[in-house]
């Protein structure tokens, strides 16, 4: 049995074996946000901050995970609106197929937390971790440099 | 499966002898991998990330728990260099230095510069401490000298570190990769010189004859340099494998050997 505190929400979850932080999200507390790609670290699609700092949920052992403090996609603004990179990823038109979307925004919101106006070397680097295959990532880059005041 | 998860390191001393055989569990970057495509199903695990013991770095000592994300933005140029190609934001934050260390892959980013400079790796168990030096903890692809029952403390390096030191890795991109060569080169002021790269051999391999070649030069001609890169080249032992070629690999490291030399001049 472990506790833990999903989006602010207290959690109490019975993972099986070492299965990942990802797999106790999606199937046991029905947070199917963060998404299931490449299962290794490569892809960036199951992102979410985890005491602070950016992870890869299917890299976290969720035994491991217990007592911590996480935030997914779902937690990024409360229910019916949008963080403000959610919105200008929406305005950029920085979603293709949206896959990847989840992990984008997790990790933009994260970089923005830290660094409210990053130069756009700064996100091409905190968005190193995510994969896009449709390749959108001028818009995504476009929408987030908008955001910080910066030209892309 | 069991979980431990301790502390301090006492608690992790306690919970291996206990269960000498359990997985240690750092950051967890490499260790996840081998569960969801090795089918690696370990019985038991000793959790290491809440030991702040082990997440302290104090002048020459780095806890074995110490992430990337820390060791980039630390005082050791050529070590956050290392940092900063290890995986991916995502990586760094999670995984450590000693996890480098626990699963000794050829690969490891942060190898080549614990080799360049001799550093040692201290370990614990309930029988006391052992302190092994960089090549006899390493001893083949994935294969160490840590023993059940032992965690890695962390890396002690040399009192005096030379000034002028650089790594440099060579991938199929620059961001998320896992490196085809590396390599490390720390030179003093007066030309003493060691490289020692990554990727090329079972563990990292230091060029030796190159070291003794170009740290008999204070000021290398162009020459020079050009008979350094060559000798690195000859003295790595690359393999064939599904991301480079032996060939290849024996090119860069000689290519990479230049490099370093020339930003350390």
């Amino acid at each position: 049995m472990i506790r833990l505190t999903v989006n602010g929400i207290e959690h109490t979850a019975e993972p099986a074996g070492a299965e990942s932080l990802l797999a106790t999200l999606r199937d046991r507390l029905g947070l199917a946000g963060s998404k299931d790609a490449c299962e290794q670290g490569e892809c960036g699609s199951c992102s979410v901050i985890m005491d602070g700092e950016l992870v890869c949920s299917c890299l976290v052992m969720a035994a491991d995970a217990d007592g911590s403090e996480i935030t997914t996609v779902e937690g990024l603004a409360p229910a019916g609106e949008l963080h403000p990179v959610q919105r200008a990823l929406v305005e950029a038109h920085g979603v293709q197929c949206g896959y990847c979307t989840p992990g984008f925004a997790v990790a933009a919101a994260h970089l923005f937390e830290r660094e409210p106006s990053p130069s756009a070397d700064d996100i091409k680097e905190a968005l190193s971790g995510n994969i896009c295959r449709c390749t959108g990532y001028g818009a995504i880059l476009r929408a987030l440099t908008g955001l910080a005041g910066e030209e892309p | 499966m069991e979980i431990a998860r301790p502390t301090d390191l006492a608690g992790v001393l306690d919970a291996l002898d206990a269960d000498p055989a359990a997985t240690l569990l750092a950051g967890g970057t490499d260790l996840m991998v081998e569960v969801t495509y090795g089918g690696r199903r370990p019985a038991s695990v000793v959790a290491l990330r809440r030991v702040d013991e082990l997440a302290t770095w104090e002048g020459r000592t780095i806890g074995s728990g110490v992430t990337w994300a820390r060791i980039e933005h630390g005082p050791v140029r050529a070590l956050a260099q290392a940092a900063r190609t290890v995986g991916s934001p995502q990586i760094r934050s999670a995984g450590t230095i000693g996890g480098n260390l626990g699963t000794a892959s050829p690969a490891g980013d942060g190898l080549p510069f614990l080799a360049a400079v001799d550093a040692s790796v201290v370990l614990a168990s309930t029988a006391g401490r052992r302190t092994l030096r960089w090549d006899e903890f390493l001893t083949g692809p994935k294969q160490n000298a840590l023993q059940p029952g032992e965690v890695i403390v962390g890396v002690e390096l040399p009192e005096h570190l030379p000034e002028r030191q650089e790594f440099a890795k060579i991938g199929a991109r620059n961001a998320m990769v896992i490196s085809v060569a590396s390599a490390c080169l720390v030179r003093e002021a007066g030309g003493a010189t060691r490289i020692a790269l990554g990727s090329v051999g079972p563990t990292p391999v230091r060029a030796r004859r190159a070291e003794e070649m170009i740290s008999a030069e204070p000021s290398p001609s162009p020459a020079a340099v050009a008979e350094f890169g060559r000798l690195v080249a000859e003295e790595v032992s690359p393999i064939t494998d599904h991301r480079s070629t032996a060939e290849y690999r024996r090119h860069a490291s000689g290519v990479l050997a230049r490099r370093l030399l020339e930003r350390c001049l």
